[in-house]
């Protein structure tokens, strides 16, 4: 094993061991925790990776494409000093990039002097800004009674073969700015999208890529693909890479940014065979111990802070193995995202478009973004009453399953009608359908006035007064 | 002030070892790094030292300096605490902001405590006074109406040869001579103390005072005491934060120390946003004028986050010292036990149960064993009240955190995903929680309200509980089924949950609950109960019960009647004597 040293740092020939993407590299003195390395084979090709760990003599090294025609003593490495940057420029849009920032479009690097560490850093929580403008994205399911706001990061938890992709999709086609119900209809302001994908598979991409074109969107649009096939350990990368780009658009051109990632669930699979190679003491379903830490450094890269007006807000789309909303992934997500929107399969089976699961489906900062003078001040109390009557609806499902419908009292009847008409009318809508949020009241007040007015105990009189529209209404 | 003792040998995340000095002591507090990145060692081995860092350690090189600082990782303690937010060793982010913006670099270090601002110090000892350690030297207003009592440092004694007259002194500047012996030491209104180490108190007193918190399932259902410690475990979004949120709102305590420990930034946002804004109930000022706020965010260092449990209970406990109630709240206590685990397994230590080192359970019982109400130094009487959340992986309670907290806690709020579900807030499931705490505080309530709240508490949890049951049988066959009696049970539990239990805190007035006005819901329910059921045995149909008007207006009460409109209780009351007293002429003959 010999040592030269070149221009950016020390270089190393020849390994100690090889264990799946993991080399320990001998020899080198005083590498860097986290530093970038390239590591070169024997016929000349470079790939890059990551030091995960360095002792006296010794550094663990990660390579993003894995190890595959690596040889003991025919690879280079050459320490480049510093943690992985990349490039960040508002040309970035529009292109394509594969899992750790290269283009692979064709087109040329970006033209840039700024790099960023893809690591980005903690933002201070007293510069934050705490959500306040709610996103309408026109899907009743979501505006209605799981709102976003700008700079939450809220989760799609789906599963295989559930349409989150669409769902996905349709948010960022329609997502602008909200305004109180009622208020006339506005220059649209855009949102620059940031898309990272993760392990999934070339047509899920390229269906991404479709429907940004079909609206017009492509052009605002930066996607980071790490696909199917190509190198699981680079997936480690890829979110970081897209968040640095995000970063940069919202707090220094200060744009509001809509980020997508999708798939989680195979980025943390990813984390997972790293950390098993390296022989370290797993958690739950063999994850490491800090995945939780992990999946924050990312999900905690959402926001607003004082100094810009831009925002970041984070659509992580995740599916859960075996639909199990305990698993690791979607578990540790849900403590760290504000709420999720849970897909479920059995709306989805009886042909409910888009199959939100209301009752298990959350927004943490709908309570911020609506109500009066930023929706419409019975939202509040009209969303907790649709809730409470959905959930009271299972009951009563349930019920109806053993006695029958017929023995239902005269109350419980109704209940049964307002579930039915719930899904029919308020969760489903179509893949274009675009509604207001008054809209979305609107149709809401029609199912509650299903109900005898005496049910709706979460709303005020007044409110009953003004909107309930039920036979019920006279008395 | 600090030498060099070690050069880096070995670099994994927040674990870093060295080689070097052997007159290191074990948790002493080291700067690691040409950067000088704070950290404290963890583990001694012959000539190798085992550190744990504080801050991000990427970029950081082998054969790199570690200074010794020959002290234990400590807190600044002294008037300037209220009102700060800190990270995890006692940063003040403020200051991280203003000078390196948005984002937290590494290596920024300031003063816990500001060094230039004066205080007005008036003294309370004179010369020649013996004093003991804790002892009251003097006191400065630290809020308009705030008083911060500065203490003598619990380990010294001896007698005041000089104490600095009234005037406007910095917290380091010496506002008392204290000789002992031959020794004189000074002393300022600044002192440090480790935060491992829980400062001495005389003597622990019962807990028999309710730690009062506006929150009807908690202060009616499951108190817990002045002193005493609770645990929140429950899944995501089933509501620990908005519970510890409102607590950290309307507890009666006269300092709240929150720790956000591995837990969202916009949450800390929140609080930094809203405290100011909100305005205590007791006392008229701005709520922030007795926070002191400890944000160590889940993307902040991990290392930190174990800190920051520490650096929070020892401002509480000094706090404690000066004779005031404390509460502090950490949410979430599952995050800082994982950050042990990180540590843990960088370190390759024999894990226990899920991947947990073994002396886990250990470490709960030190932090939850650091709550009480006590006798302090100076003969004041003070209390530090712990509210730990929990946060189980797959809301499963029979993990490790939830199973060992659930050892060093009395009082167990059990959050219930279904409830969450529905909308049921808070989502504390009644049938699953417990407080140990009902027999001592029951006095209190007898005293402060003239009522036997425990009686009146106890068979509302009966009904409660006969309502599970019965809702098993409604579940096979329809409610039809159940004689009138047990559906008149279901219609005064409905009442309970919907008008008692459920309480909304984005609402003005449902928010806080006064006791008086607690007492007075349960109160009017109860005796709902009891009419209705004495008209229902006389073979009054139950729907007609449901169909008076006035249970609306019960359900209702808790937002319509204010903390200071307890005469509408009355009319509430007269308003189901008359409706109930319609049926019950009818049903007599």
């Amino acid at each position: 094993m010999s040592e030269v040293t070149v221009q950016g740092g020390q270089e190393v020939v020849g390994v100690g061991r090889i264990e799946g993407p993991i080399l320990v590299v001998e020899g080198g003195t005083n590498v860097r925790y986290d530093e970038v390395v390239e590591i070169q084979d024997s016929r000349g090709q470079i790939r890059r990776g990551r030091v995960l760990e360095v002792g006296e003599g010794f550094a663990v090294v990660q390579a993003f494409a894995g190890s595959t025609g690596l040889s003991i003593d025919g690879t280079r490495i050459r320490f480049l000093g510093s943690a992985l940057h990349i490039p960040v420029a508002e040309e970035m849009l529009g292109r394509i990039f594969d899992g750790l920032g290269t283009p692979i479009d064709g087109g040329p690097e970006p033209l840039t002097d700024t790099y960023r560490d893809v690591n980005g850093q903690p933002i201070n929580p007293t510069a934050r800004i705490y959500p306040r403008d709610y996103i309408q994205t026109g899907i009743s399911t979501i505006d209605g009674v799981n709102t976003l706001l700008r700079g939450q990061k809220l989760p799609l938890f789906s599963g295989a073969g559930l349409p989150h992709d669409q769902l996905a999709a349709q948010i960022v086609r329609q997502a602008t700015l909200g305004k109180v119900a009622g208020a006339p209809p506005s220059e649209s302001e855009e949102f620059a999208i940031v898309f990272a994908a993760m392990g999934v598979k070339n047509d899920v991409a390229d269906y991404f890529r479709r429907s940004f074109t079909e609206s017009g969107a492509l052009t605002r649009v930066a996607m980071f693909l790490n696909l199917a096939d190509d190198p699981p350990v680079e997936r480690i990368v890829t979110p970081r890479a897209a968040l640095t780009l995000a970063e940069y658009l919202a707090y220094d051109l200060e744009k509001h940014v809509l980020v997508v990632l999708t798939d989680m669930t195979n980025y943390g699979e990813a984390l997972r065979q790293i950390s098993n190679v390296r022989g370290e003491v797993p958690s739950r379903k063999g994850y490491p111990g800090y995945l939780y830490s992990d999946l924050a450094s990312m999900y905690e890269r959402t926001g607003r802070i004082r100094t810009s007006k831009g925002s970041i807000t984070q659509i992580p789309i995740l599916t859960m193995p075996n639909d199990d909303i305990t698993h690791p992934m979607p578990d540790l997500t849900g403590y760290i995202t504000e709420g999720q929107i849970v897909l479920g399969r059995e709306l989805y089976f009886a042909g409910v478009y888009p199959p939100v699961a209301v009752l298990p489906s959350l927004s943490r900062l709908m309570k911020d973004g609506i109500g009066k003078n930023r929706t419409r001040d019975d939202h509040p109390r009209w969303g907790a009453q649709l809730y409470a009557a959905y959930a009271r609806t299972q009951d009563v499902r349930a019920l109806a399953s053993v006695i029958g419908e017929e023995e239902l009292s005269e109350v419980d009847q109704k209940y049964l009608k307002f579930g039915r008409a719930f899904e029919r009318e308020f969760v489903n809508q179509s893949f274009t359908e675009n509604r207001t949020i008054e809209r979305t009241l609107e149709i809401g007040w029609k199912l509650l006035s299903i109900l005898p007015k005496k049910e709706l105990t979460r709303v005020t009189l007044d409110e009953i007064a003004q909107y309930y529209r039920g036979d019920d209404a006279a008395n | 002030m600090s030498e060099q003792v070690g050069t880096i040998t070995w670099i994994s995340g927040p674990v870093v070892r060295a080689r070097g000095s052997r007159h290191v002591g074990m948790l002493e507090l080291v700067e690691v790094g040409d950067e000088r990145l704070v950290g404290e060692v963890i583990g001694l081995k012959g000539d190798q030292m085992t550190v744990q860092v504080y801050e991000e350690t990427s970029g950081m090189q082998t054969g790199a300096p570690i200074y010794g600082t020959g002290l234990p990782l400590s807190v600044e303690l002294g008037p300037g605490l209220i009102q700060s937010i800190y990270d995890g060793v006692q940063r003040p982010l403020p200051l991280i902001e203003e000078a390196v913006g948005s984002f937290i670099t590494r290596g920024a270090r300031f003063d816990s405590i500001n060094r230039e601002k004066k205080w007005k110090f008036t003294p309370k000892v004179k010369v020649g006074d013996e004093v003991k350690g804790g002892a009251v030297l003097g006191v400065v207003m630290e809020t308009d109406t705030f008083e911060h009592r500065i203490m003598l440092n619990p380990d010294d004694s001896g007698s005041i040869s000089w104490i600095a007259p009234v005037g406007e002194y910095t917290v380091d500047e010496p506002i008392a001579k204290i000789k002992t012996g031959k020794e004189e030491k000074t002393a300022t209104m600044l002192q440090r103390w480790p935060v491992r180490r829980a400062r001495p108190f005389v003597s622990r007193r019962g807990a028999n005072i309710p730690l009062i918190t506006g929150q009807r399932i908690l202060d009616t259902f499951f108190p817990v005491a002045k002193g005493g410690a609770a645990g929140i475990p429950g899944p995501f979004g089933s509501g620990k934060t908005v519970t510890q949120h409102s607590i950290a709102k309307w507890a009666d305590a006269e300092v709240i120390v929150y720790i956000g420990c591995g837990e969202r930034g916009n949450e800390m946002t929140e609080v930094l946003q809203e405290f100011p804004h909100l305005i205590d109930p007791r006392t008229g000022n701005p709520l922030m004028e007795r926070t002191v706020l400890i944000a160590n965010t889940s993307n902040m260092p991990v290392a930190a986050r174990e800190a920051s449990i520490y650096t929070g209970i020892t401002i509480a406990e000094y706090y404690r010292d000066m004779g005031y109630h404390v509460a502090l709240m950490a949410d979430s206590t599952s995050r800082w036990a994982e950050a042990l685990r990180e540590v843990s397994g960088r370190l390759e230590e024999m894990p226990a149960e899920e991947g947990y080192p073994a002396y886990l359970a250990g470490r709960l019982a030190e932090f939850y064993e650091r709550a009480g109400y006590v006798d302090t130094l100076n003969g004041a009487q003070g209390s530090v009240s712990i509210v730990g959340a929990v946060s189980p992986p797959g809301g499963d309670f029979s993990e490790p955190v939830t199973q060992h907290t659930k050892r060093f806690i009395r009082c167990f709020w059990a959050l219930d995903k279904s409830l969450a579900s529905a909308r049921h807030f808070p989502a504390i499931n009644w049938l699953d929680s417990y407080s140990e705490y009902l027999e001592d505080v029951g006095a209190w309530w007898r005293e402060k309200t003239g009522k036997d709240w425990l009686a009146m508490r106890n068979r509302a949890m009966e009904l409660l509980s006969d309502e599970a049951r019965l809702s098993q049988i409604v579940k096979l066959v329809g409610p039809d089924a159940l004689p009138y009696t047990e559906r008149m049970v279901l219609e005064t539990t409905r009442l309970i949950r919907e008008g008692i239990l459920q309480q909304n805190a984005t609402e003005a007035v449902d928010a806080y609950s006064s006791v008086e006005k607690q007492i007075r819901l349960l109160e009017l329910v109860l005796y709902f109960h009891e009419r209705g059921m004495a008209i229902v045995k006389r073979g009054a149909p139950i729907n007609l019960i449901h169909d008076l008007p006035v249970v609306d207006t019960i359900i209702r009460a808790k937002s319509s009647v204010t903390n200071e409109e307890m005469h509408k209780f009355d009319d509430i009351q007269k308003q189901i004597d008359q409706q109930m007293g319609q049926l019950d002429a009818e049903y007599r003959s």
